[in-house]
């Protein structure tokens, strides 16, 4: 019998193939409108997901190093700040995490923290982030005032093999540090409204980061409250050692892309190791793997959608690929499942086509199965993956001074 | 003679001494839940906007964080984005920094709101910067006060061109021939300056209002000209009647140089109300509110910004501090730029203070907590209506003084009394967006609206 595990979705455009926004089921006009992203999020929320992460790029060709990334006019073009989007769909969803990616290169980390710590609030504790290392030359082209960064993967394949991608790693490290030294800086009861001294605020339990950095350096306290969760959750997509350290180091929770069940332990391990030598955090790191999915009642359905769409323009994916049967879906969440991660991301080809198919029958049949774990009605999402919220840093300090 | 239309902004209370915490009925001032029931206030009463300041440092007095008043709210575009989704109608603009924030991002998230919302966002241009707010940023307090403007006209004239270099029908999405967008769909934008190096493609396609609306908040000449040459709206300090008349004539004097006409540029003063069902009843009200407002502690905080010294010896009712200002090191820090005027008015204020007989209290009461409206929703009603027929305002941008329910009491008692005076809407029928709700003209589809350096190097010369 296979450890229970959470599912979680992964939302983008018209869904993970390229070639969806094609399809008859699909909504290609209404991309980036208010309704789309209102319907997906409720049908997700409905269907009971853990979280939702929603990708997101500072260009319009996305984070392709490819040349034409720009010019070219067959793919989906334009979105929207996914940070923001989070935020719109948090007043209208009820339980499902928000989880907006976030890059780490351009954005000031002050205004990200704030914006992250305020989703926190307007979802009543169901904020994370997804961090992202890097940027590309025409992201560094939109911002203008970097001019050095990474030109793509080296020759190897390996992080670790290119200077430029090590220094966004490491800067992507210190925004994950900052995110919760904001989170912290004001204590949980900092608000007093003491009538009788007259003061609102207990100034001693506010507190100035004071964070110097290679890249940045911040001073002051955040602007911003504390938040129900008291830090959103962090979080990472990662394929190799280099991704793998950084998750160790500052993440809550990790998204994995093993080719089969059998390499999750392989990547367990190595991020075991990578925790062991760097990681600061109490909990142990989360682990979800991914999975890019293609639903239809009948194998033989699924595989002429999934032909037609190769066709158009094929897929070239970093994450394992399931195009089948609801039982297909499960029979693999249970495959990883029983290879002993925390749950599965599962990122729908079509949107909304195979975010439906999830909630009507995938969900349904996974928790029937067993392989599900049932939501608890914990507050938070940070409580729902079963980390405890954390006192800030600073009130720790002071109990051991 | 058609009545000219009275346009009303909401402003949430922010963190200075206009915000009563302490009254009982006083709420959070960060819970989501008091921000829905404001905006949903500022619905009820057809508002054209709700309106949140920004202040991205916590305010310091003295090296210490300032503890007196309400601190600490949330980041502007997120609570703007959430409260779309809780509203249909009422516009949502955010006080958003030119020094601290990039184009190409800003515009991305503005943007964002304004699809989300469906075109009813707006944008707050704010210069203010200083060493001690850029501590917080990656920038510093790099940028001297000579280029704050530059940079302010240069960032708003980039952000013009990202949002209209998408064509209004650049998204086709044949699913027959595979074309998402049509091939001239988006421009690329340009500006090589001292300031600024980009070469754009923007990822947002175009809103329904073809862009957020802009408002400016300075006064100073330079930012008269930024809000001559850039904005739709201007957010002013300027109430007393006659003040506020020669203001209104000298920015819409200035409007035709940049080939504007006079109702492209809406001035909304911000006004602050007390009602009662007696003149005498709203006196006696608005001088409670005052006393809640400045507090003894907060009367001598407030001098001691001034002083920039301890005052803690001095007694809030009685006369003003015998000693000099330190005209030193700045220390009252986060008051954005405000100060720095009325210190140079310490004389003015002694002379004020022996003339009229006043205490340190009453001084700062005048100063702080002067309510721009206080009456019967009568009398209230009938001097708003009059300013801008009058035309010393467009309207105004009404402060509560409690969160979230400061409202309430305005949208219940004095928006009937101007819907009956017919210069005020009885239901959002001008149009969807925030540019319609304002009555400003459109903005045109598919190029940039303002002459800008959209798609050329040459802005770099001037
Ligand atoms: C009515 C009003 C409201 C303002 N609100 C803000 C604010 O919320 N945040 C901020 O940083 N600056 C604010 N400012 C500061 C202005 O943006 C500007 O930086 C400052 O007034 C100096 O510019 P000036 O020399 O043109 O007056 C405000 C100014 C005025 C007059």
């Amino acid at each position: 019998m296979s450890d229970r595990i959470h599912l979680a979705v992964a939302l983008d455009g018209a869904g993970w193939h390229p070639a969806a926004w094609r399809e008859r089921t699909a909504r290609p006009a209404e991309l980036t409108s208010p309704a789309y992203w209102r319907a997906l999020a409720r049908t997700a929320d409905d269907a009971g997901l853990l979280l939702a992460t929603i990708e997101d790029a500072l260009s319009l060709g996305g984070r392709s190093f490819e040349q034409d990334a720009e010019t070219r006019r067959d793919l989906v073009r334009g979105r929207l700040d996914a940070v923001l989007v989070a935020s719109f769909l948090a007043p209208v969803t009820r339980r499902i995490g928000l989880v907006p990616t976030a890059t780490t290169t351009h954005p000031e980390p002050f205004h990200l923290a704030t914006g992250l710590q305020t989703l926190d609030h307007v979802s009543r504790g169901r904020g994370g982030v997804r961090l992202v290392a890097g940027s590309t030359a025409q992201e560094r082209a939109n911002f203008g005032r970097r001019a050095d960064g990474p030109t793509g993967l080296p020759a190897s394949g390996r992080v670790e093999d290119d200077p430029a991608l090590l220094a966004a790693f490491r800067e992507a490290g210190e925004v994950a540090d900052v995110i919760r030294r904001l989170a912290d800086s004001w204590e949980d009861d900092a608000i007093v409204r003491d009538l009788a001294s007259g003061k609102f605020l207990d100034r001693d339990r506010v507190h100035n980061v004071d964070f110097e950095g290679e890249f940045f350096s911040i001073t002051g306290a955040s602007i911003v409250p504390r938040s129900p969760q008291g830090q959103p959750l962090v979080t990472a997509l990662a394929h190799q050692s280099v991704p793998y350290r950084f998750a160790a180091e500052h993440a809550d929770l990790v998204f994995v892309t093993p080719a089969d069940a059998a390499a999750v332990h392989g990547i367990r391990s190595e991020l075991a190791e990578a925790a062991d030598a760097a990681r600061t955090l109490d909990e142990p790191l989360r682990v979800f793997a991914d999975l890019l999915v293609l639903v239809e009642e009948t194998p033989a359905a699924a595989a002429a959608v999934w032909n037609r769409l190769q066709e158009r323009a094929p897929l070239t994916t970093d994450a394992r690929v399931v195009v089948g049967t609801a039982d297909d879906v499960v029979d693999e969440i249970r495959a990883l499942a029983d290879a002993g991660v925390d749950g599965v991301r599962l990122r729908p080809a079509r949107l909304p086509a195979d975010l439906e198919a999830i909630a009507d029958r995938v969900i349904p049949r996974a928790a029937s199965a067993g392989i599900l774990l049932p939501d608890d009605g914990a507050p938070t999402l940070r409580e729902r993956v079963g980390l405890p919220r954390l006192a800030s840093r600073y009130a720790r300090q002071e109990v051991g001074a | 003679m058609t009545r000219r239309r009275i346009h009303l902004a909401a402003h949430f209370p922010g963190v200075n001494n206009t915000t009563v915490w302490t009254d009982p009925a006083a709420g959070s001032q960060i819970d989501f839940s008091s921000f829905e029931h404001f905006a949903r206030t500022a619905e009820r009463g057809f508002f054209d906007y709700l309106f949140l300041a920004e202040g991205l440092r916590l305010r310091e007095h003295r090296g210490q964080l300032h503890d007196l008043d309400v601190a600490g709210r949330p980041n502007t575009l997120a609570i703007l984005t959430a409260l779309a989704a809780v509203t249909e109608h009422i516009g949502l603009v955010g006080t958003l920094n030119t020094t601290f924030n990039e184009p190409y991002e800003l515009a991305r998230q503005l943007g964002t709101l304004d699809l989300l919302s469906g075109g009813r966002a707006g944008w707050n241009a704010v210069t203010s910067s200083d060493a001690f707010h850029g501590a917080n940023f990656r920038r510093g307090g790099y940028l001297d006060h000579a280029d704050r403007y530059v940079r302010a006209s240069e960032f708003a004239e980039l952000s013009k061109a990202l949002w209209s270099s998408w064509r209004d029908d650049a998204i086709v999405a044949d699913a027959e021939t595979g074309a998402f967008l049509r091939d001239d769909a988006i421009a690329r934008v340009r500006h090589e300056t001292r300031l600024f190096d980009v070469d754009a493609v923007f990822d947002v396609p175009r809103s329904p209002q073809g862009r957020p609306v802009i408002v400016q908040a300075g006064d100073s000449p330079d930012g008269r000209d930024f809000a001559t040459a850039h904005a739709d709206v201007i957010f002013s300090l300027h109430t007393a009647f006659d003040d506020a008349q020669q203001f209104y004539r000298d920015v819409k004097g200035r409007l035709a140089a940049h080939g504007r006409d006079e109702d492209s540029l809406k001035i909304l003063p911000a006004a602050t109300f007390v009602l009662g069902d007696t003149e005498a009843e709203a006196r006696e009200h608005s001088r409670e509110i005052a006393l809640a407002q400045v507090r003894p502690q907060t009367a001598i905080t407030y001098l001691e910004q001034i002083w920039n010294r301890d005052l803690s010896g001095y007694d809030a009712d009685g006369p003003l501090p015998d000693v000099e200002p330190d005209t030193g090191v700045e220390t009252a820090q986060g008051f954005a730029g405000r100060h720095a005027a009325i210190r140079a008015r310490v004389g003015q204020l002694r002379a004020q203070a022996t003339a009229e007989n006043l205490s340190i209290r009453e001084l700062v009461i005048r100063l702080t907590a002067n309510h721009t409206f206080v009456g019967t929703p009568e009398h209230v009603a009938s001097e708003i209506d009059r300013y801008v027929q009058e035309r010393a305002t467009d309207g105004f941008t009404v402060v509560g003084h409690v969160t979230p329910h400061g409202l309430d009491e305005f949208t219940e008692k004095v928006v009937p009394l101007l819907q009956e005076r017919g210069s005020y809407r009885r239901s959002y029928d001008e149009g969807a967006t925030l540019h319609d709700l304002l009555g400003l003209p459109p903005v045109v589809a598919g190029a940039p609206d303002t002459p800008g350096p959209h798609d050329t190097a040459t802005a770099a010369a001037r």
